[in-house]
């Protein structure tokens, strides 16, 4: 285990604060205090932290649907996001773009996106002008198992690869695109496979093992600094909730969720960090009684927040 | 200040804002040493090389989506589509993402990117590469879109579209390129969203855009000899659109006639006959006219072709209809 116990701990952290973010967020919107809908983590929380660690603050995401993980993983702040969650005019976009659209320019969070591949044209261009500025800096593009069937998704791939450019292409297999299961929805087992299309890397990885992503996304991005081109790293995951909160998944069965359920990320991942001796038992409790206090702190803050103001709503359409 | 074509201003503009600002790329099908499909980017690689000007896969969903990320992550890049036409495969990457990044991130994300479309019919090309989409472009917040008529006009607001930190769609017309005017050598920029005069005249309005500005003159020529002076308004940006110089000439000649290649139906006159008609219909003493492509396909035959293209004719018969 080649990583520093403060890396491995902030991973831990990171998990935790998606976990316990999203079961915020599932239980403020049964309760109808949150606008529109989200669309929940839980259970690929993995996938996020593992990528994210192996980024720095300046290398640039392109998110999805589903984003509140790589956002925080990126570095999101807890109030930020939350009151925009809740349409506040603190959060980060002041209440104009919602769950969906959450982008801090300052942590490279090109933004979570409301368009199923809308992701990978974006991460090719901020790709290029890492490449061009000869910053080092790299592009991650997070997608879904139905997002690699978009033409945008291939044609991001054939570019990326075309061009070598400084870009990792992370998909996230949970295995449905809303309610298709993946057997419906293309002939392949492993998208992974697609990369051998435009001679890229594509590794199979288990997506709800934090350190098995973060191999190989590690791996990716010095192959992506060296010049070397991108890679596809497939990670096999699972959500635990619906499609979006208020889904009643009747398109899958609850030993299946089940099945997922015992492979939860986090307890793995602890129990692997607790036998290394680099947590205590006492320690994970703290990390978690905190990130729970600060998630807390976020829903107050958002729920003292105001409103946007309707004078609010010609700003920002240009700049 | 010498003679050039509107495709030599568009090269020019190109070639000092790079020469300028070395954050400016080129994207597109084959804009490097084959210089663009109608010419427009030549000489260009050999100036500036392909990490500047670069020839992309036949992807117009990636151009433009490029063009947007690269745009967020701190270049100026100046993308290409061979055909207006083919913005449909990329239009999620143009109306989706880079038109809302700004609004949607709360003002956090500036767009600089330019998307030069060439438009129009005229040259035999058929229903899906001789299209007017104007009327797509300016309805959707957050873009700008630019449509110039004259050697000096091109120059001068691609130059300010360059500038500019959103997302400005730049449509040229194909049978402008060969079109000749006075182009001053050295770089100007002309303000997004500034109408023009192009001919001044008392009794009747026709507000023209791209290559019906021509028609709209010759037109202008026609009712000359029947004594109607006609004033003739190049808008020259639909978003951004200069309202009130439409309206200033509106009241002052008391007659409308719009005339645009774009189909008529839902067209770009639909929007200035309804501000008109909202802001100064008091002034009027006659219905506003419209003159605009039929609500069809662009046909391919010749005859079929140039019946479907207004002309000055069309134009002459609708102020004719009114004064």
């Amino acid at each position: 285990m080649a990583l520093s116990k403060k890396t491995l701990i902030h991973m831990y952290e990171t998990m935790n604060k998606i976990r316990l973010f999203e079961q915020k967020l599932q239980e403020f919107f049964a309760a109808g205090e949150i606008p529109g809908f989200v669309h929940l983590y839980l259970g690929e929380e993995a996938v996020a932290t593992g990528a994210c660690a192996a980024l720095t603050d300046k290398d640039m995401i392109t998110s999805t649907h589903r984003g509140h993980g790589h956002l925080l993983a990126k570095g999101g702040d807890l109030k930020l996001m939350m009151a925009e969650i809740f349409g506040r005019s603190t959060g980060y976009c002041k209440g104009k773009g919602g769950s969906m659209h959450i982008a801090d320019m300052d942590l490279g969070i090109l933004g979570a996106n409301g368009i199923v591949g809308g992701g990978g044209p974006l991460a090719c261009g901020a790709a290029l002008a890492a490449k061009y500025k000869k910053t080092k800096e790299v592009a991650l593009c997070f997608f879904g198992d139905g997002a690699s069937n978009q033409g945008t998704t291939q044609e991001a791939l054939n570019m990326a690869s075309a061009w070598k450019l400084p870009l990792v292409f992370v998909n996230e297999n949970n295995g449905y695109g809303i309610s298709c299961p993946q057997c419906k929805s293309m002939a392949v087992t492993d998208i992974a496979d697609r990369a051998a299309a435009y001679d890229m890397p594509g590794v199979v990885v288990d997506g709800n093992d934090v350190l098995a992503v973060n191999e190989a996304v590690t791996e990716a991005v010095k192959r992506a600094r060296n010049g070397e081109g991108p890679s596809l790293i497939e990670c096999k995951t699972y959500r635990w909730r619906g499609h979006f909160e208020g889904d009643a998944c009747t398109y899958r069965c609850t030993e299946e969720l089940e099945a997922w359920m015992a492979k939860d990320p986090i307890p793995r991942f602890e129990a692997k960090l607790i036998e290394s001796k680099t947590l205590s038992r006492k320690d994970a409790e703290k990390i978690k009684a905190d990130i729970a206090k600060a998630v807390d702190e976020a829903v107050a803050f958002a729920k003292e927040s105001p409103m946007p103001e309707t004078s609010a709503l010609m700003d920002d359409v240009y700049a | 200040m010498s003679e050039k074509t509107y495709l030599q201003a568009l090269n020019e503009a190109l070639r000092q804002e790079m020469e300028r600002d070395g954050n400016i790329l080129i994207l597109g099908e084959d804009v490097g040493r084959f210089g663009g499909c109608f010419g427009v980017t030549q000489g260009l690689f050999d100036q500036f090389g392909e990490d500047r000007v670069k020839d992309t896969p036949i992807t117009e969903s990636v151009i433009v989506g490029a063009a947007a990320g690269a745009a967020v992550a701190g270049l100026r890049p100046v993308a290409e589509l061979m055909f207006v036409d083919f913005i449909g495969v990329a239009m999620d990457q143009l109306f989706n993402q880079a038109a809302k990044m700004r609004f949607m991130f709360g003002g956090k994300a500036k767009v600089p990117m330019t998307l030069r479309m060439p438009q129009g019919a005229g040259i035999g090309a058929a229903a899906q590469h001789s299209q007017s989409l104007e009327s797509w472009f300016m309805n959707i917040p957050g873009l700008k879109v630019v449509i110039p008529s004259t050697p000096y006009d091109a120059k001068g607001l691609l130059i300010s579209a360059i500038r500019d930190d959103n997302p400005v769609v730049f449509l040229e017309h194909k049978l402008l390129y060969g079109v000749s005017g006075e182009v001053p050598d050295e770089s100007y920029a002309i303000e997004l969203g500034k109408a023009d005069i192009k001919r001044e005249g008392a009794d009747v309005t026709i507000v023209a855009t791209s290559q019906m500005v021509y028609a709209a003159l010759q037109a202008a020529e026609k009712l000359k000899a029947d004594g109607i002076e006609a004033e003739v308004v190049d808008p020259r940006c639909l978003q951004p659109l200069d309202s009130a110089t439409i309206l200033d000439s509106v009241k002052k000649t008391h007659a409308l006639v719009v005339a645009h290649e774009a189909v008529k139906f839902g067209g770009p006159g639909a929007e200035i006959a309804a501000l008109v008609a909202e802001e100064a219909v008091e002034y009027l003493d006659a219905p506003i006219k419209r003159v605009g492509a039929p609500f069809c396909p662009v046909p391919f035959s010749p005859p079929l072709e140039q019946y479907y293209i207004p002309n000055a004719d069309n134009i002459v018969a609708a102020v004719k209809s009114i004064r």
